[in-house]
């Protein structure tokens, strides 16, 4: 096996307190699979479920028991099939038991590698852990975890559960949770385990690691305190951006039946003499031109090479300082981690003795790193002390890159306490300001904190996988939305704000905002009377309808938006569950024209009421309902005074946007030769 | 050492970015091209301009070089030829001039992808002219409290801040251009010919122009032969007519005529410690002066010009007696002028650093803090990376840039194609297309603006939750009335309740999570420290965050024990950096660039030696107290005899060393037998196998990396061919 080859288990109960859950859960092994399809095609995954009325695993066959749990897939490595499987998990009816399945799951494994220890395997469960395992027939419930721990051990098998959150009815029932979380976080002693507590759908998505990512170190060496003082150390990136994927570009240029064509695009650059039209320079007459203001210094790379900075490869500490001396906006790039080389006791102990130290003096560490022979910079950074959590982990630090006196540009404000008594907060201000910040809380005491980034998964990534999985089985459908859960990212929950609603209501009133009358912007005077461009009430609007059937784009406009009021009515027009929707979105759209004129400043919105109006204008004649256009042109005209739209109907006619004729649609009572007079003639007669 | 000095060809560097109409862009790049191209017979036109513009020297010994330099200053002309000349080619790929960023990639992040918030945009070119005052006055001391101190004049403490600010333009805003002027002076030397207005300049520089190597040194070096040169002299007496001040005001408007005010932001800057210049005039002839140089000052704003104020001052600087008419201060803004009293030389020439850049804003921002409730703040890239800038590929023949031409080629048929509309990924076994638009909406998840999501304690706000440097908001009301005001209560509130926002911020190429963390005002006796405000920190997503650390599972983990804690606590003391600022080092790889650049752009010989600051203290680290508690510590947790214990390791060698040297044994065995020389001098080093090429590059202990192409280039190089 390959060393960077996953063997992946999923467990998952299916039981009835899971139900409402299991939509989202299907959501997250679908991205899981997609992503593996894409950057890991031959990791292998098995599916097992519990809490189903029916049994079917090979322990039950061999030796008994192990009731209600379900191999759904053995493991294999990914295809169509695990995608699909997963993408309609079987809802069961028993309350599960996740021991079993747990074993079931190690069975598998261990059937399918053996003793050999070879490549990675992993378990990963995901339960609401309500309901009581059931008592083993010899020892405690504690002794067989400890046996299972034991294996997985011996095995090399990781553990990942995902505890959901769910609100519990009975007492007795929070005992067993409390059992169940002990017995879970009794794994953690012996082998590589994680829990992980979610909420609710947002941070389930990013509880599992969808990608796996062999993580390779920065720089392995001495930590130099002194000259005689060096600590081993390991260092690795914390933190790195996972990217948006670079697609290829596709060039159609192949014949059609080339079955092996590529498609793909190469860019090929060449360097010109800008003297002679079409001479190609060759790379070895070229010399690379350094630029110091106006002027441009040729030096070749050898010369280059002897000259240039070149630091030798050592991690130095400068000094110890007050944590409170580097402010938290000086960190400049993604975080490194500094951890004792493996293994390395002295090290260890090291580490832990600094770290420890340091926490309790409220003291950083200021480095000089230069990570390679070689490399022509060195960074200067700020380690932090981090004490590790578990038991069977060292402690370490964390690095962040601190700016160079260059990257630092020291603009000057106006202190708040100098601005003018009228932009300053009153007190009254100030209290709705307060109780706003207060209430508005994302980590209340005693839950967990919401919207944390080691939970929150990346919305654009989502929408893109999503996109990419849809278009893979239908190559013209449409782009799905975001979907409904990744809303509370973006925009703020309703949920919520409608909970606060008097704080909000407070501090609208009480903060007085409105247009600077000096500057007449209509764009953001729009914005201001019609709060409607913002997220929450697109949340509002938008609601998750039916996972199952509608597939990845399982939300539906109901509402035309003013973000995206095309792609709105277009998708309230195609909408078949209910005539309702033909006529509504025709409303909408001219009432959304209709504020865009209105709130249009010398004919900023026109290009927009353009578009809209043709959009509409095409759907019309598609619905044959002409009519309903026509009419809505002439009432525009009979407003044309009142709305000063003079220069849009000249623009219409530009653009040779008429009435709909009777040749286009047979409902029309327009005749060909007056659709593009009448408006136009209106207006000149409402001129005379 | 040639020097390529041609300014019009680097007017370009502007549009690095692939422009959306490959015409268009054509037209902005080619003039030169064409200039040069058909210079032969162009060549008697361009004489007749350039004798005609530049009067004098340019039939001098640069021939060619100094005829594209003159053209360059008639910008304008040859841009409208070429624009004619070009409508009737069209072409299908795109030029741009060949500039690669960051070429040894020394400064490259990983983290590549561009963010509009990241990278500060010169929307605008700044044109500058410093007035500075020359006056005696100037020249006298400034007060310093300490006697050891030398005394400095204040003459020298805006001379050194002006350089030392020309330093940091070249390097990070050389598109700007800025005239040096001084007012009061003994000789004159300006196009108007007034009175006791100097105009400073060096050669092959226009009066307004950027900032180059020459202007930098000559005048940090102008204190020495200012008063035999230029001579100070004030000019406001009673008996006199001029009006220095007045003179001075109309060079520099006169100086700051070209560009388009659209699209460059024009400044006068005035240093000078005399807060009452007419306050030896007297009766109608004084209320005349004013009204004459309020309305000159009036005149240039109105024309666009904002003009600023540097005082210089030992005692409180007044600007009410004249100076907040003449910049056209209202009454709110008065106290963010004046500076306060008995300031040290030191803190005065900060002050001055800090207010010499104009801010530039990146963005202006909506923030959605509740439905119903937005307001406006500006965006600032305070921390951002300074790397070297772009380099240009010339022509080692005749030091001329090189264009490069990019084209489209498809790799099934070989075919040239225009820029391709459709891009995609392939997926489990599957071709996926999206096109360019699709992609794009795809990232649109949010609608641009910042959307507040909720509050949270700051220690909720881990080391870790960092990717990339901060941004600053400040609020403005330029648009909403109102928005300071909500911003100040909010931001009080997150101070006090100790609480960061988590917000959204949809931008459309990249969308984030973002921590605020409201910033106090923080000030110093140099001024202002830290602004008030709020520092837009990018957080991670989770798929962002590695868990590194857990790879490594023990059960039998050891923690420090008490002792050993203790002996770390009197390390931490011992090497504490008590005063320790973030900024307080410059970057050696920079300096060290600039450094070299400068000094070939100056015709030096000698390679600047630039020290580098972030080397570990060695002599304070050799202080007795701090050798004893490392060796304390040392003891404490690595036992004994742990420098016995490692040199034993260091002499069994690992099995890998003995490995490496294995192969390095074969490698110069297998090599010995060839004649390299003979072999690359009859281009037979392509019959040879990688392996065979690669035994000579481990036998001479290169990398052996890389295509079959790049090594045989790899022992050309090394061989000296």
């Amino acid at each position: 096996m390959a060393r960077n080859k996953e063997a992946l288990v999923l467990v998952v109960d299916v039981g009835p307190t899971m139900h409402d859950i299991l939509p989202d859960i299907e959501k997250l092994f679908t991205m899981l699979v997609q992503k593996k399809l894409m950057y890991s095609k031959n990791d292998e995954v098995g599916i097992v479920l519990f809490g189903t009325e029916e049994t079917k695993n090979d322990l039950q066959k061999e030796v008994g028991g192990y009731l209600h749990v379900v191999v759904l897939q053995d493991i294999k490595v990914v295809d169509d099939v695990t995608m699909d499987n997963l993408r309609e998990l079987p809802r069961g009816n028993r309350n599960g038991d996740f021991l079993d399945a747990i074993v079931v799951g190690m069975d598998m494994l261990i059937k399918k590698f053996g003793p050999t220890n070879k490549g990675k395997h992993r378990l990963c469960l995901i339960t609401d852990a309500q309901h009581p395992v059931k008592e083993p027939d010899e020892g405690s419930k504690a002794d067989q975890v400890n046996t299972i721990g034991q294996l997985m051990k011996s095995h090399g098998v990781r553990l990942d559960c995902i505890v959901v959150k769910v609100k519990l009815a009975m007492s007795v029932q929070q005992k067993a949770a409390d059992e169940n979380i002990d017995l879970l976080n009794q794994f953690a002693k012996n082998t590589i385990s994680k829990i992980i507590h979610v909420d609710g759908p947002t941070s389930l998505l990013g509880a599992l690691r969808t990608r796996n990512i062999s993580p390779v170190t920065v720089y392995r060496g001495d930590l130099e305190l002194s000259s005689s003082m060096k600590i081993k150390v390991w260092v690795y990136k914390k933190t790195a951006e996972e990217k948006f994927p670079t697609l290829k570009k596709y060039s159609d240029k192949a014949p059609r039946n080339d079955k092996f064509a590529t498609h793909e695009l190469k860019i090929d650059y060449e360097y010109k003499n800008t003297e002679d039209f079409g001479k190609v320079v060759p790379p070895e007459q070229r010399i690379k031109g350094y630029r110091y203001g106006p002027q441009v210094v040729p030096i070749s790379t050898a010369e280059w090479e002897a000259v240039k900075f070149r630091p030798e490869k050592s991690v130095k500490l400068l000094g110890f300082t007050d944590s409170s001396n580097i402010m938290r906006h000086y960190y400049m790039k993604d975080v490194y981690v500094f951890i004792p080389e493996p293994g390395d006791t002295k090290a260890i102990l090291a580490v832990s003795s600094l770290v420890r130290a340091m926490k309790e003096m409220n003291k950083v560490a200021i480095l000089r790193c230069v990570w390679r022979q070689g490399q022509g910079n060195v960074i200067i950074g700020v380690l932090t002390p981090n004490i590790s959590s578990a038991d069977n982990i060292p402690d370490s630090f964390y690095l962040n890159v601190l700016p160079f006196a260059e990257d630092v540009r020291e603009f000057q404000f106006p202190s708040f306490n100098n601005l003018p008594a009228s932009r300053q907060p009153n007190e009254l201000q100030q209290e709705a300001s307060d109780n706003l910040v207060k209430m508005l809380d994302l980590a209340p005491a005693g839950q967990e904190e919401l919207l944390k980034p080691e939970l929150t998964p990346n919305p654009v990534l989502q929408r893109f996988y999503q996109s990419l999985y849809l278009r893979s089985k239908h190559p013209d459908a449409q782009l799905p939305q975001l979907d409904a859960s990744l809303l509370r990212i973006t925009g703020p929950d309703s949920d919520i704000l409608s909970e606060l609603k008097s704080e909000v209501d407070n501090f609208r009133k009480q903060i007085e905002l409105r247009d600077n009358p000096k500057k007449r912007r209509s764009t953001k005077r729009a914005l201001l009377e019609k709060p409607s461009g913002s997220n929450e009430e697109a949340a509002a609007v938008v609601k998750a309808i039916d996972y199952h059937n509608a597939g990845p784009s399982a939300v539906k406009v109901e509402k035309i938006g003013c973000s995206n009021p095309l792609k709105d009515f277009e998708e309230m027009m195609a909408r078949r569950d209910g005539s309702k929707w033909v006529e509504k979105a025709i409303k909408e759209m001219q009432d959304h024209i209709y504020g865009l004129l209105e709130n249009s400043y010398k004919g900023d919105n026109y290009l927009n009421a353009i578009e809209c109006l043709t959009a509409l204008r095409n759907s019309c004649i598609q619905e044959q309902e002409p009519k309903k256009f026509n009419d809505f042109l002439h009432y525009l005209c009979e407003n044309q005074k009142t709305l000063d739209l003079r220069d849009f109907f000249e623009l219409l006619s530009s653009k040779n946007i008429t009435l709909i004729t009777k040749t286009e649609a047979a409902d029309s009572d327009v005749k060909m030769e007056d659709a593009k007079l009448l408006p136009i003639k209106n207006e000149i007669i409402s001129q005379e | 050492m040639i020097l390529a000095d041609r300014g019009s060809l680097l007017r370009k560097e502007k549009k690095k970015k692939e422009p959306a109409d490959a015409r268009l862009y054509t037209f902005y790049v080619n003039p030169t091209k064409i200039l040069v191209g058909q210079a032969r017979a162009l060549f008697p036109i361009l004489l007749f301009l350039a004798f005609l513009l530049q009067g004098e020297g340019v039939f001098g010994k640069r021939g060619i070089g100094a005829v594209t330099n003159v053209v360059s200053s008639t910008w304008s002309a040859p841009v409208r030829l070429a624009h004619g000349y070009l409508k009737s080619k069209p072409c299908v790929s795109c030029f741009w001039a060949a500039m690669d960023l960051d070429p040894d990639g020394i400064f490259r992040d990983d983290s590549g992808s561009e963010d509009d918030l990241l990278q500060e945009k010169e929307f605008t070119k700044e044109l500058s002219v410093y007035l500075v005052d020359a006056s005696p006055k100037m020249f006298g001391m400034v007060a310093t409290n300490e006697v050891d101190e030398m005394g400095e004049t204040f003459f020298h403490a805006a001379v050194k801040c002006i350089s030392e600010s020309l330093k940091a333009q070249i390097i990070g805003r050389s598109s700007d251009e800025i005239a040096i002027c001084f007012f009061n002076t003994r000789e004159k030397k300006n196009i108007q010919d007034l009175h006791g207005v100097y105009v400073f300049n060096v050669a092959e520089r226009e009066l307004l122009d950027r900032p180059t190597a020459r202007l930098i040194k000559e005048f940090s070096g102008i204190e020495d032969s200012f008063i035999r040169h230029i001579g100070s002299r004030y000019w406001i007496e009673p008996a006199s007519r001029e009006n220095s001040l007045y003179n001075a005001l109309w060079v520099a408007q006169a100086l700051l005529r070209k560009g388009s005010i659209k699209n460059v932001s024009k400044r006068i800057l005035i240093f000078t410690n005399e807060d009452n210049p007419f306050g030896n005039i007297y009766g109608a002839a004084k209320a005349d002066m004013i009204r004459t140089t309020l309305q000159r000052a009036k005149d240039a704003q109105e024309l666009g010009i904002s003009i600023e104020l540097l005082p210089l001052s030992s005692k409180e600087f007044d600007v009410s007696i004249l100076y907040a008419d003449l910049l056209g201060l209202e009454g709110e803004e008065m106290p963010l002028f004046l500076t306060s009293a008995d300031e040290k030389l030191e803190d005065m020439a900060n002050q001055l650093r800090k207010r010499i850049f104009s801010k530039r804003k990146v963005k202006t921002i909506m923030f959605v803090i509740a439905s119903g409730v937005i307001i406006e703040v500006n965006a600032y890239a305070l921390i951002r990376p300074s790397v070297p800038g772009a380099i240009m590929w010339l022509d080692s023949v005749t030091n001329l840039p090189l264009k490069m031409e990019r084209t489209f080629v498809c790799a099934d048929t070989g075919a040239l194609v225009e820029q391709p509309r459709m891009h995609f990924q392939e997926f489990n076994g599957e071709m996926v297309k999206f096109t360019v638009e699709e992609l794009a909406e795809i990232k649109k998840v949010s609608d641009g603006h910042l959307h507040l999501l909720g509050f949270k304690p700051l220690d909720c706000l881990k080391d870790y939750h960092n990717l990339r440097p901060s941004t600053f908001i400040y609020p403005t009301d330029e648009d909403i009335v109102g928005s300071t005001c909500a911003f100040v209560a909010l931001h009080r509130s997150m101070v006090r309740l100790q609480r960061f926002a988590v917000a959204f911020y949809g931008s459309s190429t990249h969308p984030q999570l973002v921590a605020l963390v409201a910033q106090d005002e923080i000030i110093s006796s140099s001024g202002q420290l830290e602004p008030p405000g709020m520092h837009m920190i990018y957080l991670p997503y989770s798929d962002d965050i590695r868990y590194p650390e857990e790879l490594q599972i023990d059960a039998g983990t050891p923690r420090a024990t008490d002792d050993q804690i203790k002996k770390a606590s009197a390390l931490l003391r011992r090497i504490d950096l008590k005063d320790f600022s973030v900024c307080q080092f410059s970057n050696p790889a920079l300096q060290r660039h600039y450094g070299i650049l400068q000094a070939l752009a100056l015709g030096e010989d000698e390679m600047p030696n630039v020290k580098d600051e972030t080397l570990p203290d060695e002599e304070g680290m050799a202080k007795p107290g701090v050798v004893r508690a490392i060796e304390e510590f040392k003891f404490a947790v690595y036992g004994e005899n742990h420098d016995q214990e490692e040199a034993a390791k260091k002499g069994s060698t690992t099995e890998a060393s003995k490995k490496r040297k294995a192969i390095y044994e074969v490698a110069l065995k297998e090599s010995a037998s060839y004649d390299w020389a003979d072999l690359a001098e009859n281009g037979k080093l392509k019959d040879l196998t990688v392996m065979e090429l690669k035994n000579y590059l481990t036998a001479h202990g290169l990398p052996v990396t890389g295509k079959k192409e790049v090594l045989i280039s790899r022992i050309l190089t090394h061989l000296g061919k």
